[in-house]
């Protein structure tokens, strides 16, 4: 039973994006997909239960083959969590994407590859080889390729091209890296390899990270390997960025966990302590530079995912529960960010400053729709943000990390500084001519897509009322993966 | 792994590197293709034992079969990657008559607003944060 219960999130969305490329119906399309998404997030929350359930890891062995040669799917903690909150920003971004009624969404092909990149994601979750893993960010970068440049306007072209030939790269590096692993250890399966790669001579074992880190950095846009995200995010419709924003660059720093806890656990703190801080930092002088929402969002994906590698850096079961936490608040934060940017733009027909302002005048829920959520990403109190930049930092003192911390701090009030531009650029001020007369209530307008941001909006305070459960979740999964050991015997046990 | 599959992964590599830092899309494709077929070239190699032949080894025994089954996941996908990467830079062509790569608009926007106007008029506050 439960081995169909963890192959629905991957299989199902694949399987109805074949089927939807035959059901052209607009409106069949829609509720398919609707209906798959929903699938998959019950049987993830069902993993959950199971996981709760057992203390441990749900393992499956798909086809009953023996161990080595097996694909294998594994749920612990922190797949399941991972899981559960990205499906949720899916069908939330999903609605969104409804609501607009993009040129995107009106071409047979969206829900189509949205339903890949939704199987992909799950897989590369639920991966328990990283051949597997391998194949899993293929799926969701080839659906990604497709809904970034899907209304083929030249400035989508222009911006799809270095995004396509970066990522390409990053594949053929990370497939690289997987082929030298099984060179030297002859698997690629995660519970075997943590053994094996301990034999391997330092050097060898220096050098397969370094491998894995330059690919997933790439993926995760870490610095100096970001440059291509802020340049091709920008330019596709807010329903795609905001899955993109959510969930993409995170699956990276999801694998950064995975490789760096599991396969090579200690390695690379002091890399990783300047990749993390110089990301930071670089990130919110990005964000600060530009005056056009969209870009400034977009540029804060990076100096978010500093914070992330700042944990990971840190390796103590602290810093990986802050990290774990952290991704848990930041993937709805962001994409919620992102559909309120949407509605802004849809209304306006821009997010730039020099052509919105004094939204606030029109409508004060979408002011309050944006603050929450920029309040959490500045990591001020009672909001979820705070918690997990607190108890980031409190593991950067455990760990005597003390230049971190301060860079961490001075990056938190740069957040807050690039927060409180884009409200005062967007939101307060006169109204400006360019914005389309005598609408107020402009959520009234756009039901669908008040809904979704809603909906998201809610989950965000959710991570924050539910802090104190979710962090002490966040904890025992950090137990789980702090210690190879426990992974290895979960998996070669089953 | 034998010398003669060194030499051809060596080959694919520094050609496809050399491709790849072309300006001209359909030259970047080509490095793709390269480089892809060298690393799938690798993981047919990893099969057998240090300076045996990969898929059937010296003695005619057959080699470890699982870095083949690996490398035919990775030809599908690195052929479905480079179909739709020819329609892109197609596109691309069809649009602006023009096999390059762009510059990021925003970027220059930016550089030039830096190098010429210091004081920007209305909203922004642009030059007071940074």
């Amino acid at each position: 039973m439960m081995n169909l219960v963890i192959v629905a999130p991957i299989v199902l969305p694949i399987l109805m994006a074949a089927v939807l490329l035959i059901v052209r119906s607009r409106i069949a399309q829609r509720a398919l997909s609707f209906a798959v998404l929903a699938v998959a997030l019950a049987s993830s929350v069902a993993l959950v239960v199971e996981v709760l359930a057992r203390d441990g890891a749900v393992v499956s062995r798909l086809g009953d083959w023996p161990g080595d040669i097996a694909i294998t799917l594994v749920a612990d903690r922190l797949a399941v969590a991972m899981l559960v909150i990205s499906l949720i920003v899916l069908i939330t971004v999903l609605t969104f994407a409804i609501g607009q009624g993009s040129g995107d969404e009106r071409s047979p092909f969206y829900y189509p590859a949205y339903l890949v990149l939704a199987g992909g994601i799950s897989q590369a979750f639920l991966a328990g080889d990283l051949f597997n893993l391998f194949v899993a960010f293929e799926l969701l970068l080839m659906a990604s390729y497709v809904l970034l440049t899907l209304e083929g306007t030249r400035e989508q072209i222009r911006s799809g091209i270095t995004y396509v030939v970066l990522n390409v790269v990053e594949s053929l590096l990370l497939l690289f890296a997987i082929g030298l692993i099984f060179a030297a250890t002859g698997t690629v399966n995660m519970a075997e390899l943590p053994t094996r790669l301990a034999e391997l001579p330092d050097g060898v074992r220096l050098g397969l990270n370094l491998l894995l880190l330059v690919a997933f950095g790439i993926k995760a846009a870490v610095f100096p390997l970001f440059f291509w995200l802020p340049d091709s995010y920008p330019t596709s419709p807010s329903s795609v960025t905001a899955v993109f924003a959510g969930l993409l660059t995170k699956v990276g720093v999801y694998a950064l966990l995975r490789t760096e806890t599991l396969l090579f656990p200690g390695g690379q703190t002091t890399l990783l302590l300047v990749v993390s801080g110089l990301t930071m930092i670089i990130g919110l002088l990005g964000a600060i530079s530009h005056a056009h929402m969209k870009r400034i969002l977009s540029f804060h994906i990076v100096s978010q995912i500093g914070y992330m590698v700042m944990g990971i850096a840190i390796a103590t079961e602290l810093a990986i529960a802050a990290t774990i936490f952290y991704l848990i608040h930041q993937i709805p934060v962001k994409a919620s960010l992102f559909l309120v940017e949407g509605v802004v733009e849809h209304e306006t027909g821009s997010s730039s400053f020099d052509r919105v302002g004094g939204l606030v005048r029109r409508s004060g829920l979408l002011a309050f729709l944006f603050l929450v959520p920029a309040l959490s990403l500045a990591g001020l109190p009672p909001f979820s943000g705070f918690l997990a930049k607190l108890s980031l930092v409190q593991a950067g003192f455990t760990g005597e990390q003390y230049v971190i911390i301060g860079v961490a701090l001075v990056g938190s009030l740069l957040t807050l500084i690039s927060m409180i531009k884009i409200w005062t650029g967007v939101f307060w001020g006169e109204v400006e001519p360019t914005v389309p007369e005598g609408r107020t209530g402009i959520l009234r307008h756009h039901r669908t897509m008040a809904t979704a941001t809603w909906a998201l909006v809610a989950v965000t305070i959710a991570v924050s009322v539910f802090g104190g459960w979710l962090f002490e979740f966040s904890m025992d999964a950090a137990r789980d993966i702090v210690d190879p050991s426990i992974y290895v015997r979960a998996v070669m046990g089953s | 792994m034998s010398v003669a599959s060194l030499v051809a992964i060596a080959v694919l590599f520094g050609t496809g590197s050399f491709l790849l830092m072309h300006r001209s899309l359909t030259r970047i494709i080509l490095g793709v293709v390269m480089l892809g077929n060298g690393i799938n070239v690798l993981i047919v190699s990893t099969s057998s034992r240090p300076g045996e032949p990969p898929i059937v080894g010296a003695d005619g025994a057959m080699t470890d079969p699982v870095p083949q089954a690996l490398v035919l996941t990775a030809i599908v996908i690195g052929f479905a990657i480079v179909a739709f990467m020819l329609a892109l830079v197609w596109r691309n062509w069809t649009l602006s008559g023009d096999d390059r790569v762009e510059d990021d608009v925003e970027d220059r926007r930016l550089a030039r607003e830096s190098a010429v106007s210091p004081e920007k008029p209305g909203r922004g506050h642009h030059e007071d944060v940074t």
